[in-house]
Protein backbone atom coordinates (compact mmCIF):
# COMPACT_ATOMS: atom_id res chain seq x y z
CA UNK A 1 0.00 0.00 0.00
CA UNK A 2 1.36 3.54 -0.74
CA UNK A 3 1.76 5.29 2.56
CA UNK A 4 -0.42 9.18 1.68
CA UNK A 5 2.28 12.26 1.73
CA UNK A 6 -0.19 14.50 2.55
CA UNK A 7 -4.57 14.43 3.10
CA UNK A 8 -5.22 17.02 -0.04
CA UNK A 9 -6.93 20.03 0.68
CA UNK A 10 -10.61 20.52 -0.71
CA UNK A 11 -11.51 23.73 0.86
CA UNK A 12 -12.01 25.78 -2.19
CA UNK A 13 -9.64 28.85 -0.55
CA UNK A 14 -7.60 26.56 1.11
CA UNK A 15 -3.74 24.71 -0.08
CA UNK A 16 -5.11 23.13 -3.28
CA UNK A 17 -7.51 26.21 -4.70
CA UNK A 18 -5.49 26.60 -7.56
CA UNK A 19 -7.09 27.46 -11.55
CA UNK A 20 -9.62 25.13 -12.24
CA UNK A 21 -10.37 22.68 -15.62
CA UNK A 22 -12.78 26.09 -17.01
CA UNK A 23 -10.41 26.51 -19.62
CA UNK A 24 -8.91 22.92 -20.05
CA UNK A 25 -10.18 20.77 -23.17
CA UNK A 26 -12.81 18.40 -21.50
CA UNK A 27 -13.02 14.60 -23.40
CA UNK A 28 -16.52 14.86 -24.71
CA UNK A 29 -17.51 11.27 -26.61
CA UNK A 30 -17.96 12.46 -30.69
CA UNK A 31 -21.41 13.02 -31.13
CA UNK A 32 -22.83 14.70 -34.84
CA UNK A 33 -24.62 18.06 -33.70
CA UNK A 34 -27.22 17.03 -35.92
CA UNK A 35 -27.77 14.19 -33.37
CA UNK A 36 -27.26 16.42 -30.73
CA UNK A 37 -29.43 18.68 -31.35
CA UNK A 38 -32.20 16.04 -31.43
CA UNK A 39 -31.40 14.94 -28.27
CA UNK A 40 -30.82 18.63 -26.32
CA UNK A 41 -34.68 19.09 -28.21
CA UNK A 42 -36.86 19.95 -24.88
CA UNK A 43 -40.64 19.11 -24.70
CA UNK A 44 -42.96 20.16 -22.33
CA UNK A 45 -45.31 17.43 -22.77
CA UNK A 46 -42.64 14.74 -21.19
CA UNK A 47 -41.82 17.21 -18.54
CA UNK A 48 -45.15 17.80 -17.56
CA UNK A 49 -45.57 13.76 -17.73
CA UNK A 50 -42.79 13.51 -15.10
CA UNK A 51 -43.70 16.26 -13.17
CA UNK A 52 -47.46 15.29 -13.11
CA UNK A 53 -46.75 11.56 -12.24
CA UNK A 54 -44.56 13.25 -9.71
CA UNK A 55 -46.11 15.57 -7.94
CA UNK A 56 -49.83 13.74 -8.34
CA UNK A 57 -48.26 10.26 -6.41
CA UNK A 58 -46.43 12.92 -3.66
CA UNK A 59 -50.07 14.73 -3.04
CA UNK A 60 -51.96 11.30 -3.04
CA UNK A 61 -49.90 9.53 -0.73
CA UNK A 62 -49.90 12.67 1.73
CA UNK A 63 -53.70 12.80 1.50
CA UNK A 64 -53.31 9.13 2.29
CA UNK A 65 -50.49 9.46 5.24
CA UNK A 66 -53.32 12.39 6.74
CA UNK A 67 -56.08 9.90 6.07
CA UNK A 68 -54.44 6.89 7.77
CA UNK A 69 -52.64 9.36 11.14
CA UNK A 70 -52.55 7.35 13.78
CA UNK A 71 -52.89 3.96 12.75
CA UNK A 72 -50.12 1.43 11.58
CA UNK A 73 -50.70 1.91 8.30
CA UNK A 74 -48.63 6.00 8.79
CA UNK A 75 -45.96 3.86 9.04
CA UNK A 76 -45.63 1.98 5.11
CA UNK A 77 -47.54 5.34 3.88
CA UNK A 78 -44.98 7.88 5.60
CA UNK A 79 -41.80 5.72 4.20
CA UNK A 80 -43.79 6.13 0.45
CA UNK A 81 -44.39 9.25 0.68
CA UNK A 82 -40.89 10.10 2.41
CA UNK A 83 -39.37 8.76 -0.84
CA UNK A 84 -42.05 10.58 -3.23
CA UNK A 85 -41.29 13.90 -1.60
CA UNK A 86 -37.72 13.97 -0.48
CA UNK A 87 -35.95 11.53 -3.05
CA UNK A 88 -37.79 12.96 -5.55
CA UNK A 89 -37.31 16.14 -4.99
CA UNK A 90 -33.39 15.89 -4.50
CA UNK A 91 -33.37 14.64 -8.33
CA UNK A 92 -36.11 17.24 -9.75
CA UNK A 93 -33.94 20.01 -7.78
CA UNK A 94 -31.17 18.71 -9.91
CA UNK A 95 -32.50 18.60 -13.48
CA UNK A 96 -34.96 21.75 -13.23
CA UNK A 97 -31.78 23.56 -12.21
CA UNK A 98 -30.34 22.94 -15.15
CA UNK A 99 -33.08 24.00 -16.56
CA UNK A 100 -33.41 21.36 -19.37
CA UNK A 101 -37.04 19.31 -18.77
CA UNK A 102 -39.31 21.69 -19.67
CA UNK A 103 -39.09 23.87 -23.07
CA UNK A 104 -40.93 26.92 -21.41
CA UNK A 105 -38.40 27.69 -18.86
CA UNK A 106 -40.96 29.64 -16.42
CA UNK A 107 -41.54 25.91 -15.79
CA UNK A 108 -38.62 24.92 -14.90
CA UNK A 109 -37.76 27.36 -12.82
CA UNK A 110 -40.52 27.39 -10.99
CA UNK A 111 -40.31 23.40 -10.15
CA UNK A 112 -36.78 24.30 -9.33
CA UNK A 113 -37.56 26.62 -6.62
CA UNK A 114 -40.26 24.28 -5.21
CA UNK A 115 -38.05 21.05 -5.71
CA UNK A 116 -34.78 23.46 -4.04
CA UNK A 117 -37.29 24.04 -0.75
CA UNK A 118 -38.33 19.99 -0.75
CA UNK A 119 -35.05 19.15 -0.44
CA UNK A 120 -33.89 21.76 1.45
CA UNK A 121 -31.26 23.19 -0.45
CA UNK A 122 -30.85 27.17 -0.94
CA UNK A 123 -31.84 27.67 -4.86
CA UNK A 124 -29.17 30.25 -5.14
CA UNK A 125 -26.54 29.02 -3.50
CA UNK A 126 -26.89 25.25 -5.32
CA UNK A 127 -27.10 26.87 -8.76
CA UNK A 128 -23.62 28.82 -8.82
CA UNK A 129 -22.31 25.42 -6.65
CA UNK A 130 -24.18 23.28 -8.94
CA UNK A 131 -22.17 25.41 -12.03
CA UNK A 132 -18.45 25.07 -10.70
CA UNK A 133 -19.44 21.19 -9.82
CA UNK A 134 -20.09 20.87 -13.80
CA UNK A 135 -17.02 23.12 -14.52
CA UNK A 136 -14.72 21.70 -11.99
CA UNK A 137 -16.11 18.21 -11.44
CA UNK A 138 -13.55 16.30 -8.82
CA UNK A 139 -11.19 18.91 -8.64
CA UNK A 140 -9.94 18.62 -5.75
CA UNK A 141 -9.76 22.48 -4.16
CA UNK A 142 -12.49 24.04 -7.35
CA UNK A 143 -15.40 21.61 -6.56
CA UNK A 144 -17.82 22.37 -4.29
CA UNK A 145 -19.61 19.19 -4.52
CA UNK A 146 -17.06 16.79 -3.71
CA UNK A 147 -19.19 14.30 -1.81
CA UNK A 148 -16.24 11.62 -1.00
CA UNK A 149 -13.39 13.43 -0.20
CA UNK A 150 -9.78 10.60 0.67
CA UNK A 151 -10.60 10.00 3.34
CA UNK A 152 -14.32 9.40 3.21
CA UNK A 153 -16.16 9.67 6.30
CA UNK A 154 -18.22 6.25 6.63
CA UNK A 155 -19.96 7.48 9.57
CA UNK A 156 -21.37 10.28 7.96
CA UNK A 157 -22.38 8.17 4.80
CA UNK A 158 -24.13 6.14 7.41
CA UNK A 159 -25.54 9.24 8.70
CA UNK A 160 -26.84 10.82 5.49
CA UNK A 161 -29.39 7.77 5.28
CA UNK A 162 -31.08 9.63 7.52
CA UNK A 163 -30.07 13.28 5.74
CA UNK A 164 -28.79 14.24 9.66
CA UNK A 165 -26.05 15.42 7.82
CA UNK A 166 -26.46 17.09 5.02
CA UNK A 167 -29.76 18.64 6.58
CA UNK A 168 -27.62 19.54 9.43
CA UNK A 169 -25.33 21.81 7.00
CA UNK A 170 -27.92 22.79 5.19
CA UNK A 171 -30.37 24.06 7.91
CA UNK A 172 -26.95 25.70 9.49
CA UNK A 173 -26.13 27.51 6.40
CA UNK A 174 -30.04 28.82 5.90
CA UNK A 175 -29.84 30.50 9.47
CA UNK A 176 -26.31 31.79 8.66
CA UNK A 177 -27.86 32.93 5.25
CA UNK A 178 -31.14 34.16 7.03
CA UNK A 179 -28.59 36.83 8.94
CA UNK A 180 -26.72 37.39 5.39
CA UNK A 181 -23.50 35.69 6.28
CA UNK A 182 -21.64 33.71 3.98
CA UNK A 183 -18.50 31.05 4.54
CA UNK A 184 -15.10 31.88 2.31
CA UNK A 185 -15.89 29.32 0.07
CA UNK A 186 -19.53 30.28 -0.93
CA UNK A 187 -17.67 33.99 -1.62
CA UNK A 188 -15.74 32.08 -3.72
CA UNK A 189 -18.48 30.86 -6.04
CA UNK A 190 -21.25 33.35 -5.43
CA UNK A 191 -21.22 36.77 -6.85
CA UNK A 192 -22.40 39.71 -4.96
CA UNK A 193 -25.05 40.38 -6.87
CA UNK A 194 -26.68 37.08 -6.36
CA UNK A 195 -25.76 37.27 -2.26
CA UNK A 196 -29.00 39.11 -1.66
CA UNK A 197 -31.51 36.62 -3.31
CA UNK A 198 -29.53 33.53 -1.42
CA UNK A 199 -30.53 35.39 1.71
CA UNK A 200 -34.18 35.95 0.72
CA UNK A 201 -34.62 32.24 -0.38
CA UNK A 202 -32.99 30.97 3.32
CA UNK A 203 -35.46 33.02 5.08
CA UNK A 204 -38.30 32.10 3.08
CA UNK A 205 -37.27 28.63 3.82
CA UNK A 206 -37.21 28.42 7.18
CA UNK A 207 -40.60 30.71 7.60
CA UNK A 208 -42.18 27.79 5.55
CA UNK A 209 -40.65 25.91 8.42
CA UNK A 210 -41.64 27.84 11.23
CA UNK A 211 -45.10 27.83 9.76
CA UNK A 212 -45.21 24.10 9.88
CA UNK A 213 -43.70 23.90 13.52
CA UNK A 214 -46.47 26.40 14.19
CA UNK A 215 -49.06 24.67 12.71
CA UNK A 216 -47.75 20.81 14.43
CA UNK A 217 -48.05 22.91 17.79
CA UNK A 218 -51.45 24.29 17.60
CA UNK A 219 -53.14 21.07 16.30
CA UNK A 220 -50.86 19.62 19.01
CA UNK A 221 -49.87 16.83 16.09
CA UNK A 222 -46.58 15.89 14.51
CA UNK A 223 -48.47 15.45 11.38
CA UNK A 224 -47.75 19.18 9.53
CA UNK A 225 -43.78 18.33 10.37
CA UNK A 226 -44.41 14.50 8.73
CA UNK A 227 -45.83 15.95 5.45
CA UNK A 228 -43.55 19.43 5.34
CA UNK A 229 -40.08 19.48 6.58
CA UNK A 230 -39.88 16.54 7.60
CA UNK A 231 -39.69 14.65 4.83
CA UNK A 232 -36.17 15.39 3.61
CA UNK A 233 -34.52 13.61 6.77
CA UNK A 234 -36.50 9.94 6.47
CA UNK A 235 -37.10 10.41 2.80
CA UNK A 236 -33.54 10.98 1.30
CA UNK A 237 -32.45 7.57 1.67
CA UNK A 238 -33.00 6.08 -1.60
CA UNK A 239 -31.32 9.09 -3.22
CA UNK A 240 -28.91 9.30 -0.75
CA UNK A 241 -27.84 5.15 -1.87
CA UNK A 242 -28.27 5.78 -5.69
CA UNK A 243 -26.38 9.40 -5.49
CA UNK A 244 -23.32 8.02 -3.78
CA UNK A 245 -22.69 6.37 -7.18
CA UNK A 246 -21.78 9.19 -9.02
CA UNK A 247 -18.43 9.43 -7.98
CA UNK A 248 -17.43 7.65 -5.00
CA UNK A 249 -14.43 5.84 -5.34
CA UNK A 250 -13.21 7.55 -8.48
CA UNK A 251 -10.08 9.53 -9.89
CA UNK A 252 -9.52 13.29 -8.87
CA UNK A 253 -8.56 16.14 -11.45
CA UNK A 254 -8.78 14.04 -14.90
CA UNK A 255 -10.27 15.90 -17.32
CA UNK A 256 -12.35 13.14 -18.42
CA UNK A 257 -16.01 12.27 -17.30
CA UNK A 258 -16.06 8.72 -18.41
CA UNK A 259 -12.87 8.37 -15.69
CA UNK A 260 -14.48 10.64 -12.81
CA UNK A 261 -18.44 9.29 -12.98
CA UNK A 262 -20.31 6.08 -12.73
CA UNK A 263 -23.46 5.27 -15.40
CA UNK A 264 -25.28 2.49 -13.47
CA UNK A 265 -27.94 0.90 -15.44
CA UNK A 266 -31.64 0.83 -12.56
CA UNK A 267 -35.22 -0.22 -12.96
CA UNK A 268 -37.80 1.82 -14.55
CA UNK A 269 -39.30 2.64 -10.70
CA UNK A 270 -35.38 3.77 -9.46
CA UNK A 271 -35.02 5.74 -12.47
CA UNK A 272 -38.44 7.53 -12.46
CA UNK A 273 -37.54 8.73 -8.67
CA UNK A 274 -33.47 9.31 -9.64
CA UNK A 275 -35.04 11.33 -13.18
CA UNK A 276 -32.29 8.71 -15.07
CA UNK A 277 -28.93 10.59 -13.41
CA UNK A 278 -27.89 6.89 -13.27
CA UNK A 279 -26.72 7.99 -16.87
CA UNK A 280 -23.81 10.30 -15.00
CA UNK A 281 -21.47 10.12 -17.50
CA UNK A 282 -23.58 10.95 -20.13
CA UNK A 283 -25.04 13.79 -18.11
CA UNK A 284 -21.65 15.37 -17.17
CA UNK A 285 -20.66 15.00 -20.50
CA UNK A 286 -23.22 16.71 -22.34
CA UNK A 287 -25.52 18.63 -19.44
CA UNK A 288 -27.69 19.88 -21.62
CA UNK A 289 -29.58 16.53 -22.79
CA UNK A 290 -32.65 16.03 -20.68
CA UNK A 291 -33.18 13.72 -18.25
CA UNK A 292 -35.73 11.64 -20.58
CA UNK A 293 -32.90 11.59 -23.59
CA UNK A 294 -30.22 10.48 -21.70
CA UNK A 295 -30.89 6.82 -22.28
CA UNK A 296 -30.65 7.33 -26.09
CA UNK A 297 -27.59 9.14 -25.56
CA UNK A 298 -26.03 6.14 -23.73
CA UNK A 299 -26.46 3.71 -26.37
CA UNK A 300 -25.15 6.47 -28.90
CA UNK A 301 -21.96 6.55 -27.00
CA UNK A 302 -21.45 3.52 -24.95
CA UNK A 303 -18.62 1.64 -27.12
CA UNK A 304 -16.67 4.94 -26.55
CA UNK A 305 -16.90 4.58 -22.62
CA UNK A 306 -16.27 2.29 -19.77
CA UNK A 307 -18.83 -0.69 -19.36
CA UNK A 308 -22.08 0.63 -17.47
CA UNK A 309 -22.34 -1.01 -13.77
CA UNK A 310 -25.24 -3.76 -14.50
CA UNK A 311 -27.08 -2.54 -11.20
CA UNK A 312 -26.71 -0.33 -7.90
CA UNK A 313 -25.09 -3.83 -6.40
CA UNK A 314 -23.03 -3.98 -8.85
CA UNK A 315 -21.75 -0.43 -8.26
CA UNK A 316 -21.37 -0.64 -4.48
CA UNK A 317 -19.53 -3.86 -4.77
CA UNK A 318 -16.27 -1.66 -5.88
CA UNK A 319 -17.71 1.78 -3.91
CA UNK A 320 -16.95 0.10 -0.66
CA UNK A 321 -13.89 -1.67 -0.92
CA UNK A 322 -12.31 1.53 -2.41
CA UNK A 323 -14.12 3.76 0.38
CA UNK A 324 -12.43 1.26 2.66
CA UNK A 325 -9.20 1.44 1.59
CA UNK A 326 -9.18 4.90 1.11
CA UNK A 327 -9.31 5.47 4.90
CA UNK A 328 -5.67 5.01 5.43
CA UNK A 329 -4.19 4.86 1.73
CA UNK A 330 -5.38 8.18 0.12
CA UNK A 331 -3.83 7.50 -3.05
CA UNK A 332 -6.25 4.90 -4.18
CA UNK A 333 -8.77 5.08 -6.34
CA UNK A 334 -11.08 3.03 -8.60
CA UNK A 335 -9.48 3.17 -12.57
CA UNK A 336 -12.29 2.84 -15.18
CA UNK A 337 -10.96 0.80 -17.90
CA UNK A 338 -11.64 2.91 -21.41
CA UNK A 339 -13.20 0.22 -24.51
CA UNK A 340 -10.65 -0.74 -27.35
CA UNK A 341 -10.81 2.47 -30.03
CA UNK A 342 -12.63 4.69 -27.41
CA UNK A 343 -11.22 8.56 -27.55
CA UNK A 344 -7.85 9.01 -26.18
CA UNK A 345 -8.56 11.26 -22.33
CA UNK A 346 -6.76 14.68 -22.88
CA UNK A 347 -3.34 15.16 -21.73
CA UNK A 348 -3.89 17.96 -20.08
CA UNK A 349 -2.07 18.65 -15.92
CA UNK A 350 -3.51 21.08 -13.99
CA UNK A 351 -1.52 23.37 -12.58
CA UNK A 352 -0.44 22.11 -9.77
CA UNK A 353 -0.32 23.54 -6.15
CA UNK A 354 1.36 21.78 -3.70
CA UNK A 355 -0.62 21.62 -0.50
CA UNK A 356 2.19 21.65 2.85
CA UNK B 1 -15.23 51.74 -38.94
CA UNK B 2 -17.25 49.26 -40.53
CA UNK B 3 -14.92 45.85 -41.20
CA UNK B 4 -17.38 43.41 -43.02
CA UNK B 5 -16.21 40.34 -43.52
CA UNK B 6 -17.51 37.02 -44.78
CA UNK B 7 -18.24 34.26 -42.03
CA UNK B 8 -20.01 31.84 -43.90
CA UNK B 9 -22.45 30.81 -46.78
CA UNK B 10 -25.98 31.48 -45.14
CA UNK B 11 -27.29 28.15 -45.80
CA UNK B 12 -24.75 26.48 -43.90
CA UNK B 13 -26.51 27.53 -40.42
CA UNK B 14 -29.47 25.65 -40.19
CA UNK B 15 -33.05 27.30 -39.01
CA UNK B 16 -32.91 28.06 -34.90
CA UNK B 17 -29.14 27.24 -34.74
CA UNK B 18 -25.63 28.79 -35.16
CA UNK B 19 -21.69 27.72 -35.99
CA UNK B 20 -18.43 28.69 -34.84
CA UNK B 21 -16.50 31.41 -36.96
CA UNK B 22 -12.47 32.12 -36.11
CA UNK B 23 -10.94 34.69 -37.76
CA UNK B 24 -8.21 36.89 -37.07
CA UNK B 25 -7.68 35.11 -33.33
CA UNK B 26 -10.76 35.85 -32.48
CA UNK B 27 -13.76 33.31 -32.17
CA UNK B 28 -17.57 34.38 -32.76
CA UNK B 29 -20.87 32.71 -33.09
CA UNK B 30 -23.42 33.46 -35.78
CA UNK B 31 -26.56 32.67 -35.02
CA UNK B 32 -29.50 31.91 -38.04
CA UNK B 33 -33.01 32.74 -36.00
CA UNK B 34 -36.28 30.55 -36.85
CA UNK B 35 -37.55 33.11 -39.25
CA UNK B 36 -33.77 33.40 -40.90
CA UNK B 37 -32.50 36.34 -39.86
CA UNK B 38 -28.76 36.29 -39.15
CA UNK B 39 -26.91 37.59 -35.54
CA UNK B 40 -23.74 37.19 -34.37
CA UNK B 41 -21.59 37.61 -31.23
CA UNK B 42 -18.30 36.59 -29.54
CA UNK B 43 -18.43 32.62 -29.61
CA UNK B 44 -17.76 32.43 -25.78
CA UNK B 45 -19.71 32.37 -22.58
CA UNK B 46 -19.30 35.90 -20.28
CA UNK B 47 -19.09 33.21 -17.39
CA UNK B 48 -16.66 30.39 -17.67
CA UNK B 49 -15.39 31.33 -21.61
CA UNK B 50 -16.95 27.67 -22.83
CA UNK B 51 -17.51 27.91 -26.46
CA UNK B 52 -21.16 28.45 -27.47
CA UNK B 53 -20.62 26.55 -30.39
CA UNK B 54 -22.24 23.03 -29.04
CA UNK B 55 -25.34 25.36 -27.31
CA UNK B 56 -28.61 25.77 -28.13
CA UNK B 57 -30.32 27.83 -29.85
CA UNK B 58 -34.27 27.88 -28.94
CA UNK B 59 -36.11 31.29 -30.35
CA UNK B 60 -34.26 34.04 -29.96
CA UNK B 61 -31.77 32.74 -26.47
CA UNK B 62 -28.37 30.60 -26.96
CA UNK B 63 -27.89 28.26 -24.22
CA UNK B 64 -24.72 27.68 -23.12
CA UNK B 65 -23.70 24.21 -23.26
CA UNK B 66 -22.10 23.85 -20.11
CA UNK B 67 -24.03 25.76 -17.47
CA UNK B 68 -27.13 26.77 -19.34
CA UNK B 69 -26.48 30.46 -18.82
CA UNK B 70 -28.82 31.88 -21.59
CA UNK B 71 -28.22 35.52 -23.68
CA UNK B 72 -30.86 36.92 -26.26
CA UNK B 73 -28.51 36.47 -28.91
CA UNK B 74 -30.16 39.29 -30.94
CA UNK B 75 -28.84 41.78 -27.97
CA UNK B 76 -26.52 39.95 -26.13
CA UNK B 77 -28.40 40.43 -22.70
CA UNK B 78 -27.51 37.90 -20.29
CA UNK B 79 -31.10 35.80 -19.74
CA UNK B 80 -30.30 33.42 -17.01
CA UNK B 81 -27.91 32.84 -13.89
CA UNK B 82 -24.93 31.69 -14.10
CA UNK B 83 -24.21 34.50 -16.44
CA UNK B 84 -24.10 38.30 -15.51
CA UNK B 85 -22.35 39.66 -18.10
CA UNK B 86 -23.91 40.50 -21.64
CA UNK B 87 -22.52 39.19 -24.60
CA UNK B 88 -20.62 41.31 -27.17
CA UNK B 89 -22.85 41.34 -30.64
CA UNK B 90 -22.15 42.42 -34.22
CA UNK B 91 -23.54 43.43 -37.24
CA UNK B 92 -24.26 40.96 -39.78
CA UNK B 93 -26.35 40.64 -43.15
CA UNK B 94 -26.64 38.66 -46.03
CA UNK B 95 -25.33 39.32 -48.82
CA UNK B 96 -25.07 37.20 -52.33
CA UNK B 97 -25.87 33.92 -50.15
CA UNK B 98 -23.23 34.69 -48.06
CA UNK B 99 -23.22 36.01 -43.86
CA UNK B 100 -20.86 38.84 -43.51
CA UNK B 101 -20.20 40.11 -39.81
CA UNK B 102 -18.98 43.60 -39.17
CA UNK B 103 -15.98 43.28 -36.45
CA UNK B 104 -15.10 46.54 -36.39
CA UNK B 105 -11.76 48.06 -35.78
CA UNK B 106 -8.87 44.98 -35.61
CA UNK B 107 -5.50 45.04 -34.38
Amino acid sequence: MTAPAFARDYRLTGAESGPGFAHAEWYASPVPRKRMKELMKRSDRAGLIDFGLWAGLTIAFGALLIWVWGSVWAWPVALVYGVLYASGAESRWHEYGHGTPMRTRWMNDAIYQLASFMSLKNPVLWRWSHARHHTDTVIVGRDPEIAFPRPPSLLNWALNLLHVVATGKEMWKSLRLSAGLLTADQKDFLPQSERPKAFRAARAHLGILILAGIAANLLGSWLPLVLIGGPTFYGSWLHHVMATTQHAGLAEDVPDHRLNSRTILLNPVFRFIYSNMNYHVEHHMYPMVPFYNLPALHEDIRDDCPRAYPSLLAAYREIVPAVIRQQTDFNHYVRRPLPAGAGPTPAYQRPLIAAE
Amino acid sequence: MPNWIRACAADEIEEEDLIRFDHDGRTFAVYRSPDSEYFCTDGLCTHEQVHLEDGLVMDYVIECPKHNGQFDYRTGEALRTPVCVNLTTYPAKLENGDVLIDIGETG
